[in-house]
């Protein structure tokens, strides 16, 4: 289990606008080549130092192919870094603050404690 | 030695800027009541006449990564740029440039290094909402010099409640011990209770008003010790999943000291978050 990973694709595909597009339209195409080629860029490095030993395992891999918000925030994702990616590739679609409600309704059975967010 | 005039403490909510600059109907029917209170928190600032102005803050994961996360950091630079991608495209904010006072950002590091708190610094800081929110409304000219000091209420482990208090005092008896003629203000921006990314987020009002309530009560009266006993990184889960952000607040309460009562206190409840405005004088209004 990586959360720190999980947390480092929402980061890096965030802050990317052509990330964004691409993980919006095809999702699963987006997470193989990502963690194939930029899930062990050490930032700031040149990619001769890249980690050796960052991988995703099969349910994150699942949970970010599928865009499935829900299964992230169980995972201990990084909720502000899951909510801020998923309303740049999904608000457009739906009225004033209709998908960040509807995001919230997904949600309805989680109850306090929340998952654990420490990396 | 420096004088400090101004203590401020705000929330930061990315919105105001989009909503106070709409028109038509796209301008929500809360602006014109949110704009004012903005504009009278803005002239307690305007009257204390700063020189420069200490901004804290908290980067939310802009440049401050998990692969290499400081606690307390301090910009020190020439100028800083400002607002980011994801800003400009969820907020609408704007890329903004602020001048940096170097020279205090570099007393507040050897001084503060001296003092107990090793802190980390940055000679090339973009900076983010959590400081450029409160140039908006507080100084949108962005005339003025700032030392940027970022906290980490974001990615835990976290520092302790407490140690936010120590440095906003420590904060505080460094400005007063600088040795210049400037002015300075101090403004620092946080949150009352919020929940963001998690099922309580965007309900019609904050997700935990009692708590905001007995917040804007510990902050307006300056009860640093009854905050402190009933606040801790535990319970700060309860009020909503983003409510660390409240440390950010607790820090200038350290800043404005123990039972000091604040000069202007404000608020306005929204539709996910309650706005919180606070500023005081250390020194009588009449003598600013």
């Amino acid at each position: 289990m990586s959360k720190y990973l999980v947390n480092k694709f929402l980061y890096t595909v965030d802050r990317d606008p052509d990330l964004v597009e691409r993980y919006r339209e095809n999702p699963r195409e987006t997470v193989q080549w990502w963690e194939t080629h930029e899930a062990g860029r050490l930032l700031n490095c040149i990619d001769a130092e890249a980690t050796t030993w960052l991988a995703l395992d099969d349910a994150e891999r699942e949970a970010l192919a599928s865009h499935d918000h829900v299964t992230l925030f169980e995972m201990g994702a990084h909720p502000f870094l899951t909510l801020t990616l998923f309303i740049a590739m999904f608000e457009r679609d739906h009225g004033p603050m209709e998908y960040q409600t509807a995001y919230a309704r997904a949600m309805e059975h989680i109850t306090l404690p929340y998952p654990d967010i420490s990396t | 030695m420096a004088e400090l005039v101004a203590v401020i403490a705000s929330t930061h909510h990315p919105f105001y800027y989009r909503a106070s600059t709409s028109v038509g109907e796209d301008r929500p029917p809360f602006a014109d009541e949110w704009v004012s209170k903005i504009e009278t928190f803005r002239e307690t600032l305007t009257r204390a006449r700063p020189d420069v102005l200490v901004m804290v803050g908290s980067d939310h994961f802009h440049q401050l990564w998990l692969d290499n996360m400081p606690q307390f950091l301090v910009g020190k630079a020439p100028v800083y740029d400002a607002n980011w991608y994801n800003e400009e495209r969820e907020f609408g904010l704007p890329k903004m440039r602020l001048a940096g006072q170097e020279d205090l950002s570099a007393y507040i590091l050897r001084e503060g290094l001296d003092a107990g708190f090793d802190l980390a610094f940055s000679n090339e800081l973009r900076i983010d909402h959590s400081i450029t929110c409160p140039i908006i409304t507080l100084r949108p000219e962005a005339d003025l010099p700032i030392v940027p000091i970022y906290t980490n209420i974001f990615a835990p482990p976290l520092p302790q409640p407490k140690r936010f208090v120590q440095l906003g005092r420590t904060v505080r008896d460094l400005i007063e011990s600088w040795p210049s003629d400037q002015r300075v203000a101090v403004i620092g921006t946080g949150h009352l209770s919020l929940e963001l990314g998690g099922p309580r987020q965007f309900g019609p009002h904050g997700p935990d008003p009692e708590f905001d309530r007995k917040a804007v009560e510990w902050i307006g009266s300056g009860d640093i010790e009854g905050c402190l006993a009933e606040v801790t990184l535990d319970s700060l889960h309860r009020p909503g999943n983003a409510t660390h952000g409240f440390m950010d607040f607790m820090l200038m309460m350290g800043v404005a000291g123990e039972g000091k009562k604040a000069d202007h206190v404000d608020s306005l409840d929204l539709f996910h978050t309650m706005e919180a405005y606070f500023t005081w004088y250390p020194k009588e209004v009449g003598s600013l």
